[in-house]
């Protein structure tokens, strides 16, 4: 179902005019979701499947097409295409959601209301923002957003990931990939290293003589044994990493020069990604409830410390142990789900429970993964246990593993949108 | 035949390759060698390739054989025999090449197979496992054949008769649905849609007593308390595609 936007405002006004207090005295409870990412849509969705029409949902998301970020390496790796991580709104549309293609501009935390860049604004009981990440300005001295189309960052898939794909297509025989990989905490942590795997992957076939760069402030990275095993064992020699004990900390960019500047020392780029450090999406500090770059949250409810009537999902939030990832994000939507039916219409409560795994790709065939469970505390969501890929694994075991993300990928985003 | 006591046979066999021979001695009766089946694999090499880029020869090649539908190798010209068992629902298990591998043309009559068969149970359990190790995948996937092995672990009967909450199960189960697809869908990963109550009590409690070997069940099982995989058992068991 899509609401024309003229009906919508007059619902959202009427409801804000109504007041409200918990439990309203007519009409439903409502649920407004920003952001229709693996937290957001994963939310909205086990919210109005759960409360069978109890609750009003309402997700706010731009697109009308979400791109995943996780698979989108594999994009650049030529293993899947950018269409095959392309999903619609449709299904959740007709599972009861109400889906608004807008971008939420502002809220206003008195009057519990989320205000539309289209005009006008909705009300809410409860809010959830799972908005994703947005860049640091001046994180790597030289860039900014403005510079996206010559320095692409493509950690938002999709056009970003497409204009990445095609500047590797284009490099000279024998060019230079740099990648500017960002400080912690970030998305997606061996993202970065899944992506020079995949470039990799591609120039080994198309320009073999290339070189590929790592600018790195981090003194290691997630997985980084069994990435440095498999780049040794498929990529050997073409592969560099400047880590932090040579400058790999103090770098700076020209795009119009596509140059790098390393601790004093330019290296020409051919392609130049540049990851910068990252902060939760804008709209957490339009909320006023971050603290530095996160907005920290309960672990029990994933709500907001500063806001109890906000709860913030997945990338954007400062909640303990668990990574930034999809699979994270998709995990605290259903606790966040459950709290906000909870004290909506007082459904059962049961203790929240909280699990990750991160497959990465090295080379066809060649998948290696990464894993941990989490329970709340009062100070944060804890790790319980992990366990990670082992090097030297046989092959058989490493292709199960990437089929087995294969299937991953089909659960999570059946799981997410319906 | 229940599902079950079919993949009875295939217990053993899975257990012997992927388990530690400590615990495979102690939850299972070892049947197969597979370094000795490689040697007795020579007598079936002048007509059958395995292995990396095995090819069809006289007979078809056979990685993946195990689970795969009889006669189904495209653009191999099987007898019709084969053709028509396949039809008829002939799958490849274990117990299948086991009677197989014994005597061809007694399971399938007009088969071009021309072999005697291995008489000796022990020659046949030991090529099998051999040949086991060229249908990896989906190895360390236990609810898919064929390394389905449900009784892998003796349960007391305190546990089995644990009745599952369905509602604290549905809570649950989203942890499980991030991987696996509540419609049925098994791409990669099994369906766990439907199952018998009691093979995922005792699949859930041989990941938790780390007997079955695939590290995320381990973990995912390993801090749920005999209650909680109950009601997943009780949820999964009810839920409809």
């Amino acid at each position: 179902m899509t609401l024309n936007r003229r009906t919508f405002i007059a619902t959202g006004v009427a409801t804000a005019t109504m007041a409200a207090p918990m439990v309203r005295a007519s009409g439903k409870p409502r649920v407004v979701v920003v952001g229709g990412g693996a937290g957001g849509a994963t939310a909205a969705r086990y919210i109005a499947k759960d409360s069978k029409g109890e609750i009003d949902v309402t997700l706010i998301e731009p697109s009308r097409q979400y791109y995943t970020c996780f698979f989108s390496n594999l994009y650049l790796g030529g293993f899947r295409e950018m269409q095959s991580l392309g999903h619609s709104y449709g299904a959740l549309a007709s599972q009861g959601v109400n889906v608004v293609h807008d971008w939420a501009v502002g809220i206003d935390r008195d009057a519990k209301t989320v205000a539309l860049a289209g005009g006008g604004s909705v009300s809410y009981d409860r809010l959830i923002l799972s908005p994703g990440i947005d860049f640091i300005e001046g994180a790597v001295p030289g860039w900014s957003v403005a510079s996206q189309n010559k320095m692409p960052h493509a950690y938002k898939a999709g056009s970003q990931t497409e204009l990445l794909r095609a500047q590797i297509e284009a490099m000279p025989e024998g060019g230079t990939y740099v990648m500017v990989a960002p400080p912690n905490p970030y998305r997606c942590p061996p993202g970065p290293y899944e992506r020079i795997s995949m470039v990799a992957h591609t120039l080994k076939a198309t320009n073999p003589t290339a070189k590929i760069i790592i600018v790195d402030p981090k003194d290691k990275f997630s997985k980084q044994a069994l990435f440095e095993e498999g780049w040794g064992k498929h990529y050997s020699g073409m592969i560099e990493r400047i880590g932090p004990d040579f400058g790999g900390d103090k770098v700076s960019v020209n795009a119009d020069e596509m140059t790098v500047d390393v601790d004093g020392e330019v290296i020409k780029a051919d392609v130049c990604n540049v990851i910068p450090a990252m902060k939760a999406g804008r709209i957490c500090e339009m909320a006023s409830i971050t603290d530095g770059n996160w907005a920290p949250v309960s672990g029990h409810t994933m709500q907001s410390r500063i806001d109890e009537n906000i709860h913030v999902l997945g990338d954007a939030c400062a909640q303990g142990d668990m990574p930034k990832s999809g699979f994270s994000a998709n995990s605290q939507a259903k606790v966040a789900a459950m709290a906000v039916r909870g004290a909506l219409t007082g459904s059962k409560v049961f203790p929240a429970k909280f699990s990750n795994t991160c497959w990465s790709l090295i080379d066809s065939d060649d998948g290696i993964k990464v894993g941990a469970t989490y329970e709340a505390t009062d100070e944060k969501i804890a790790k319980v246990d992990g366990f990670i890929s082992a090097t030297g694994e046989d092959a058989a075991l490493r292709k199960a593993t990437y089929e087995e993300s294969v299937g991953w990928y089909a659960g999570i985003t059946a799981d997410m949108f319906g | 035949m229940s599902g079950v006591a079919k993949y009875l046979s295939a217990v053993a066999l899975s257990a012997a390759a992927f388990l530690s021979p400590a615990l495979a001695a102690e939850e299972t009766e070892a049947l197969g060698d597979a370094d000795n089946g490689a040697v007795i694999f020579r007598k079936c090499q002048s007509c059958h390739a395995v292995g990396p880029d095995a090819k069809n020869k006289v007979g078809p090649q056979l990685n993946e054989v195990f689970g795969r539908k009889a006669g189904a190798i495209e653009g191999f010209r099987y007898s019709d025999g084969l053709i028509r068992e396949g039809n008829n629902g002939l799958v490849w298990d274990y117990e299948h090449l086991d009677a197989y591998l014994n005597n061809p043309k007694a399971l399938v009559s007009d088969t071009r197979m021309n072999f005697r068969g291995l008489k000796d149970e022990q020659e046949r359990h030991d090529v099998l496992a051999y040949l086991r190790q060229f249908s990896a995948s989906p190895r360390d996937i236990p609810e898919a054949q064929p390394t389905a092995i449900p009784k892998e672990i003796e349960l007391s009967d305190e546990i089995l008769a644990i009745v599952g909450d369905p509602e604290y199960g549905e809570y649950l189960s989203s942890e499980c649905t991030t991987c696996h697809q509540r419609d049925g869908g098994d791409e990669g990963i099994p369906s766990i849609t439907q199952w018998a109550t009691e093979d995922f009590v005792t699949a859930m409690h041989a990941y938790k007593e780390k007997i079955r070997p695939h590290p995320v069940m381990q973990m995912m099982a390993g801090r749920l308390t005999d209650e909680e995989i109950a009601a997943l058992a009780a949820y999964f068991a009810a839920l409809e595609d």
